[in-house]
């Protein structure tokens, strides 16, 4: 198992450098240069060249690689060119609003997820059943940013209901130490805001794990069916345990593996659909950031901020395959 | 494991009841965001497009920076409440000398920064040598775009500058020295750019502090700009968390009339729908840049309103006189005449245009309303063509930038085609010609390789003509191409012309010049549009977006 994470991680090394490459050379193909970005009609070939110098961008391309590889390695991302800030301070502010909408999300199709695919199996060929297929259907064929804007309309204009943008009301003031706002409010002991902080959760996270929700209703589904044919599954009923018993400990148990798999695998895709969710929601995540980056031609924030997100796809990837060994004890890497 | 398994979702779904129960008790609560809260408080929440980038007048240009700055900080002059004209703020009153060389500027008593610092001529002087003596990157158009726009160069030297010294004579008068006689100095001293901070502030805080290094390019180190921002404004600074809110106070010492509201915060939401749907529910009481189709929402619910602001932008069809035979004053003439502007202007602009006669904005003085007017007319067009020997048809290039959308032109394909057929009617031959707007299209134009014609535009940075005929016109160009020496000097004459009505007169004169001469012929100025929620009483636009939020109240919110 120790060989196996470890091998893992030293594949990261070749991972990460191959993905700097492409990332750099991906941005510096998009038309148009940050210069032109921030002076608009403004621009003169001499304050485009000016800007370029202080970017260090009027170097030859390989040299402009290898210096910001040099950076890199420190864990320096350099400077965004719109607000003058460290690269690092603003994935240090934007990171944990990302993870924090990904985990409520997750939480949210998990949650919704698993009972309506147990039960669409338990009642199969139903009305629950065939319900659950056209919802999973409608879950992921519809437009992240259309069913925001749907949700909104709903509970926030005509309802009154749920909030549309931000993380936490304007009015509410409490510290924020860990920059999780639900874990904040909590160690403020602050009740308004721990409740006013989820209620800014809930359309988001419902947006962005809508696709989840889909999917994992689906396997759990077929998963189900799968194992309840089982003879072990019927060996276990034909000995007279309670059917809530049969379901809990002999089919769901077993059902959960190709469940725990697909779970991982949104994870990562998690990260990719809070791109679009945060921009609907102006939630002030890494999403929002690196979609306002690309607008401004914003390079170092592009090439810190991918190359950051890209390693924490690798990781959670990695955890993911090492808790497969967890919850199944036939799976060994070695 | 089962049995846990269980317990496990069991407290899990309880979590997401608790998320969503009390959400929907939110309906009656006035936690929610609800303009309820508002009225309690006496906080009015403003929604921009992104943060500010600092909060300092001198190292900013963009408009969401320049919002928050101007209801903190004041300048020695400001602009008349929704118009241009140049008012008195911390100065009471000015004086030029004969050659308009030296302003001597007599300064409000009794007026202190937030930090309780008293302003005064030094504090004057101190600003301004701040601005004049600023190296390395502050130096980049990015950061000091408007003092290189204005004065020029730096105290280095490299490029010779309008600014001179300032000399503090007393307490409360201050004279700043020009290289030369410039009279739009004044009109340019209303930007948010060049208003007062506390010098204390300043340098305590670091403002001019920062490192510069080849990989990771400037970085300021200081937290005046981002904790510390101290002028002597009708509101103070209270917080900022960026991607958040940047919040404002009344300051209670101001020396004018205090603000109505008690709290100001600026909330920053890209998306245009959603900042729509922000104040349809309520979260926010206002915000800029309306898109054309949510116009129709907002002007039919009972809950909102639209204000106009009043236009200072233009888009024209540039000529370049370099390319035969556009150095003929019939066909350009001949072009005039066979653009249907007010068809443009009804079709692409939801009613938000209209049509220009000339390169500048109505509000603006030195506007004349007199000039040479050139109605649709392809008849006329096609004698004038016959008359220079070019056709009909007249083969010409008329060039229009993609993959872009600007205030004065949202969308520059449609102008062109309904442009190129209304001048295809009237004896010309257009060949199409485009380039994405980044990275070669203003360059493009700028070098006058843009073809016979080009679609471009412009929006003013301040309240002078000389920020709009005199950026064009005032000297020869790759992109129009000509030389009219007349021209040239009489806008450097209107230019350096210290007195206001001789100025106003020598700008009218210049408008005409150029309508006859016909180096452009503009066809649109579009008034932007703010959403509010209708409690919300007093806001003012201005064709400069100098709008002040101390005279706004709100009503019932």
């Amino acid at each position: 198992m120790l060989r196996f994470v470890v091998r893992r991680l030293l594949l990261l090394v070749p991972i990460l450098l191959g993905l700097s490459l492409l990332v750099f050379f991906w941005i510096r193909a998009l038309p148009g240069g940050p210069a032109q970005a921030l002076l608009g009609e403004r621009a003169t070939a001499e304050s485009i060249a000016e800007i370029e110098e202080l970017y260090g961008l009027d170097k030859p391309v390989h040299e402009q690689y290898f210096t910001y590889l040099g950076t890199v390695v420190k864990l320096d991302f350099g400077t965004s060119i719109t607000s003058r800030r460290p690269v690092t301070d603003e994935i240090r502010e934007r990171f944990p609003a990302t993870i924090e909408l990904a985990l409520a999300a997750m939480l949210f199709s998990v949650l919704v997820g698993i009972p309506l695919g147990f039960v669409a199996a338990k009642r199969y060929g139903g009305v629950v059943d065939h319900l659950s297929l056209v919802g999973s259907l409608i879950g992921i064929s519809i437009p992240i940013f259309f069913l925001a804007i749907l949700l909104k309309y709903l509970f926030a204009v005509k309802l009154g209901w749920l909030p549309t943008v931000g993380r936490i009301s304007v009015l509410i003031d409490v510290p924020h130490p860990t920059r999780f706002y639900v874990l904040d409010a909590i160690i403020a002991g602050n009740v308004e805001a721990l409740v006013d902080t989820l209620k800014h959760l809930v359309l988001p996270a419902v947006a962005l794990g809508s696709i989840p929700l889909a999917v994992i209703a689906r396997i759990t589904r077929a998963a189900v069916l799968d194992v309840q044919n089982e003879d072990y599954v019927r060996t276990a009923r034909a000995k007279g345990l309670a059917p809530r018993v049969v379901d809990v400990r002999h089919v769901l148990r077993n059902a959960l593996l190709p469940i725990t798999t697909i779970i991982g695998l949104q994870a990562g895709l998690l990260l990719s659909g809070a791109v679009l969710t945060e921009t609907v929601f102006a939630w002030p995540g890494m999403g929002t950031w690196l979609v306002d980056a690309i607008e401004t031609r914003n390079f170092p924030v592009l090439q810190g901020g991918i190359l950051f997100v890209a390693l924490v796809f690798v990781l959670v990837n990695l955890l993911v395959d090492i808790s497969y060994a967890i919850i199944n004890p036939r799976i060994r890497y070695s | 494991m089962g049995r846990k398994f269980l317990t496990v979702l069991a407290v899990l779904a309880a979590a997401m009841l608790v998320m969503v129960v009390p959400a929907c008790g939110g309906d009656d609560d006035d936690d929610d965001g609800g303009g309820g809260e508002a009225e309690a408080s006496g906080t009015l929440v403003f929604a921009g497009a992104a943060d500010p980038v600092v909060l300092d007048g001198a190292l900013v240009s963009d408009g969401e920076s320049l919002r928050p700055i101007d209801q903190m900080f004041e300048g020695l002059v400001t602009l008349s409440l929704g118009g241009t004209d140049i008012e008195p703020a911390l100065a009471t009153s000015w004086e030029a000398s004969e050659d308009g060389t030296a302003w001597t500027f007599e300064l409000r008593e009794d007026v202190t920064f937030h930090d309780g610092e008293p302003f005064n001529a030094e504090a004057v002087c101190f600003n301004f040598d701040r601005w004049y003596n600023f190296t390395g990157p502050f130096q980049s158009e990015s950061a000091t775009y408007y003092w290189q726009t204005v004065f020029g160069g730096f105290a280095d030297g490299e490029t010779p500058s309008l600014y001179e010294s300032c000399e503090a004579t007393d307490e409360s008068t201050v004279t700043i020295n020009l290289t030369k006689s410039s009279a739009s100095f004044l009109g340019a001293l209303a930007l948010t750019n060049f208003t007062i901070a506390s010098p204390k502030a300043l340098q305590e805080f670091g403002a001019d502090e920062g490192t510069v290094d080849e990989e990771t390019g400037f970085q300021p180190t200081g937290t005046y700009g981002t904790q510390h921002p101290t002028g002597t404004g009708p509101f103070k600074f209270k917080s900022w968390t960026r991607g958040d809110r940047l919040v404002l106070e009344r300051n209670d010492d101001y020396w004018g009339d205090k603000a109505k509201i008690q709290e100001l915060i600026f909330r920053p939401i890209s998306d245009n729908a959603a900042r729509l749907q922000a104040l349809q529910a309520g979260e926010i009481h206002g915000y800029d840049l309306v898109e054309p189709q949510d116009m129709e929402t907002i002007s039919n619910d009972e809950n909102l309103q639209l204000l106009d602001r009043p236009a200072f932008n233009v888009a024209y069809v540039g000529i370049n006189q370099a390319k035969e035979p556009m150095d003929d004053l019939r066909v350009r003439q001949a072009v005039a005449h066979g653009l249907n502007r007010q068809q443009v202007a009804d079709s692409f602009y939801a009613g938000r245009g209209e049509v220009a006669k000339e390169f500048m904005p109505p509000e603006l003085f030195g506007y004349a309303d007199d000039v040479t007017e050139y109605e649709f007319d392809p008849e006329r067009s096609k004698e004038l063509l016959a008359e220079a020997g070019c056709g009909p048809p007249c083969p010409i290039e008329f060039w229009y930038p993609t993959d872009v959308s600007r205030p004065y032109m949202p969308d520059p394909k449609r102008n062109f085609e309904a442009f190129a057929a209304s001048l295809n009617e009237s004896g010309f031959q257009v060949t199409a010609r485009s380039a994405p707007w980044s990275p070669d299209y203003l360059g493009r134009a700028q070098e006058g390789n843009a073809g016979h014609l080009h679609l471009l535009g412009w929006t003013g940075d301040y309240a002078d003509p000389d920020n709009f005929i005199g950026v064009f016109f005032q000297t020869e160009t790759g992109q129009f191409g000509f030389k009219n020496q007349e021209l040239f000097t009489a806008l450097d004459e209107a230019e350096a012309e210290t007195d206001q009505d001789a100025r106003v007169a020598a700008y009218e004169e210049a408008n005409r010049m150029i309508m006859d001469f016909l180096p452009a012929v503009p066809y649109i100025h579009t008034k932007p549009a703010l959403a509010f929620n209708a409690c919300i009483k007093g806001y003012t636009p201005s064709p400069v977006s100098l709008e002040p939020f101390s005279i706004v109240s709100m009503e019932g919110c």
